[in-house]
């Protein structure tokens, strides 16, 4: 008995065709990356050898871009989320403008912000010539990933009925902060700091206008090889990019997406009067 | 119910309340709210019961030269974490990140309370509400009424000098919110603490209220006991809010009230033309002969412990009458009315 039509494997056909049609490449390149000599193709042998040319070559770079995404990290974190908490806080005309602002710097081609950055500080030789710059231009490029997902999360839980809560319990302003909202808004943290750390890392654009030679990150030494390398050192360099993007964006996918708490559908349990209980607490009340 | 002399009063003192965006959610009032007594704001909404519920909070403060006192005490600069209120919130305002049990404690550690007297009291908490099966439980674990309970005993436990409570049922279905109701009633007796109350919902109202103040647009327009209130409404906002009022004009003359379907003897004062309201409840159907009003019946609606009928021709709107008679009534039929006079009111009285 055939449940399944011509149709049905048409599609399959299709659809793995094209999915073979994006992974076989990054698959190539991998094979590429352990491959004594491309040209001779798999039958010359595999090898760590290009892998450890990598490390010589580029180690600098990989630390580099790890430093500043970590570095961006903390910078997102330490303006974005006080940032969403006082735009969630204060909704208007003005928190949308302050938002629209903020999302600026993602529609604007990189390399026009990175223009604008050198023309203005490009003067101050040490700042330009560090990594921090490089810093400057990621941070302006992830903060508003950081502060969308926060904000989501906030707008989402009527978190000013819990601040109230909380005060009315006697809770300060900073322990309501750091007590009540950032456990609570821990998913939307999450989700933008996942966005941050794996923007920053693959970030090509601002950052080939905004390097220095001395401050060249992996994205942008992987162009470098690419361009003065051979195709398998270019190769294992990739290779070394996916064993550090990967787990990323898994990450990301675990835990950046919103997902349906469980939630269990409870009976109301039949409680007799309180009285008894109550009596009890009124002589607790009275003993203070 | 009462406990006398125990509990905080609260005073406000020509509190008024203007929104930036320049709307006037309260207007100028002064209020006492004796110790232990739980006073119920009730009116519809937009009245501005619950800004004056969040001026006693310290939600909010009041608009200049108003002054809001806990006994003797001037709190009107404190901010609510100093004013050592309870509040329970329509939404509960539960902490998700925390169990029921750290729900309740919350309050207990801001106050830095040593960790057994915190246990106990906890412990305390739960048994008086009878939620100790659920302490471990997350809050979005929790039913409806499940949570009200919980936010109840996190309000309780630091043993607040007033309790607030902003439409604590109404999130609740009808069944479950008529049982809460009666529970939380007698835990705010027994309590002894001085509560506020605010609600849409008149019968909650009634249930709960040492004293009921009916608020309009703003101001508080009759303050006083349930009965009072349902009985002597002093506008006729006052007795259309609280349930249903049936108007009538008539005559006074010579020691009777002439109205258009008959007259009753009336002894109360007033010359010419007034107005008289009666509940629907009050009103009996008699027959011909010992009838003071006649009308016709223009719709009848079975309740099944009672039946509503619409009555024609007596006033100048159709008149509601309640009767316990267990017959079928036909549209059209005539039917006898008798009025008591002490179950007219009149307004202002």
């Amino acid at each position: 008995m055939r449940r399944r039509g011509y149709g049905f494997y048409l599609q399959l056909a299709f659809t793995l065709l094209v999915c073979a049609f994006l992974i076989v490449p990054v698959g190539m390149s991998i094979v590429a990356g352990i491959t004594v000599n491309y040209v001779q193709g798999i039958t010359s042998g595999l090898t760590f050898h290009w892998i450890a040319e990598v490390w010589n070559l580029y180690a600098e770079t990989i630390f580099r871009s790890m430093l500043i995404a970590l570095s961006c990290l903390v910078v997102t974190l330490l303006i974005g989320v006080p940032t969403a908490y006082v735009l969630g806080k204060r909704p208007g005309p003005v928190a949308r403008m302050i938002e629209e602002f903020l999302v600026l710097p993602v529609a604007i081609p990189g390399l026009a912000i990175a223009l604008a950055l050198i023309i203005t500080y490009g003067g101050f030789r040490e700042f330009r010539t560090s990594w921090p710059f490089i810093l400057v231009g990621h941070v302006l490029y992830t903060l508003p990933f950081m502060v969308r997902a926060v904000l989501a999360v906030l707008t989402t839980m009527d978190f000013r009925t819990l601040e109230e809560g909380a005060a009315s319990l006697g809770a300060s302003f900073w322990q309501r902060f750091f007590g009540v909202i950032l456990p609570n808004v821990r998913p939307g943290i999450v989700a933008g700091s996942l966005m941050a750390v794996t923007l920053s890392i693959g970030e090509f654009n601002l950052t080939w206008m905004l390097h220095t030679p001395t401050t060249m990150t992996l994205p942008v030494g992987l162009a470098d090889s690419y361009a003065s390398m051979r195709l398998e050192i270019g190769s294992a360099y990739t290779l070394v990019f996916f064993v550090m993007i990967i787990p990323l964006l898994i990450a990301l996918q675990l835990y950046g997406t919103p997902r349906g708490r469980p939630r269990r559908r409870v009976q109301e349990e039949a409680t007799p009067a309180i009285a008894a209980a109550a009596r009890r607490a009124t002589g607790a009340a009275g003993s203070q | 119910m009462t406990r006398p002399g125990s509990g905080t009063t609260i005073r406000l003192v020509d509190c008024a309340k203007t929104f930036p965006n320049g709307v006037k959610a309260v207007e100028r009032l002064s209020i006492e709210i004796r110790g232990g007594e739980t006073i119920v704001f009730l009116g519809p909404s937009g009245c501005g019961k619950t800004t004056l519920l969040r001026l006693i909070a310290g939600l909010e403060s009041p608009d200049p030269g108003g002054r809001v006192f806990f006994d003797e005490e001037d709190v009107t600069s404190l901010p609510i974490e100093k004013r050592n209120v309870g509040m329970v919130f329509q939404t509960y305002a539960l902490f998700p990140n925390m169990n029921v049990e750290e729900n309740i404690a919350y309050g207990l550690k801001v106050h830095r309370m040593p960790w057994a007297d915190r246990e106990r009291r906890v412990e305390e908490m739960l048994e008086m509400m009878q939620i100790a099966e659920l302490r471990d439980r997350r809050i979005t674990q929790l039913s409806g009424g499940q949570r009200q309970r919980v936010a109840l005993a996190r309000a309780i436990a630091v043993q607040p000098r007033v309790l607030l409570l902003d439409e604590p049922l109404t999130a609740l279905d009808a069944l479950l919110r008529e049982r809460l109701r009666i529970e939380i009633d007698i835990l705010l007796h027994r309590l002894g603490i001085t509560s506020a109350y605010v609600t849409h919902d008149q019968a909650e109202a009634m249930a709960i209220g040492d004293r009921v103040a009916i608020m309009n647009a703003g101001a508080i327009v009759q303050i006083g006991t349930p009965r009072e209130i349902y009985f002597k409404p002093a506008t006729a906002f006052v007795a259309d809010f609280i349930g249903t009022m049936n108007r009538l004009r008539g005559i006074v003359r010579e020691g009777f009230l002439e109205l258009p379907g008959g007259r009753i003897p009336w002894d109360r004062g007033g010359s010419g033309e007034i107005e008289v309201l009666f509940r629907p409840g009050d009103a009996r159907l008699a027959g011909d002969d010992g009838a003071t009003l006649k009308g016709r019946i223009g719709a009848s609606v079975f309740l099944g412990d009672r039946t509503r009928l619409y009555v024609k021709g007596v006033g100048v709107e159709e008149l509601v009458v309640e009767t316990t008679e267990r017959r079928v009534f036909e549209e059209g039929e005539e039917v006898g009315l008798t009025l008591a006079p002490e179950v007219l009111v009149t307004l202002g009285e």
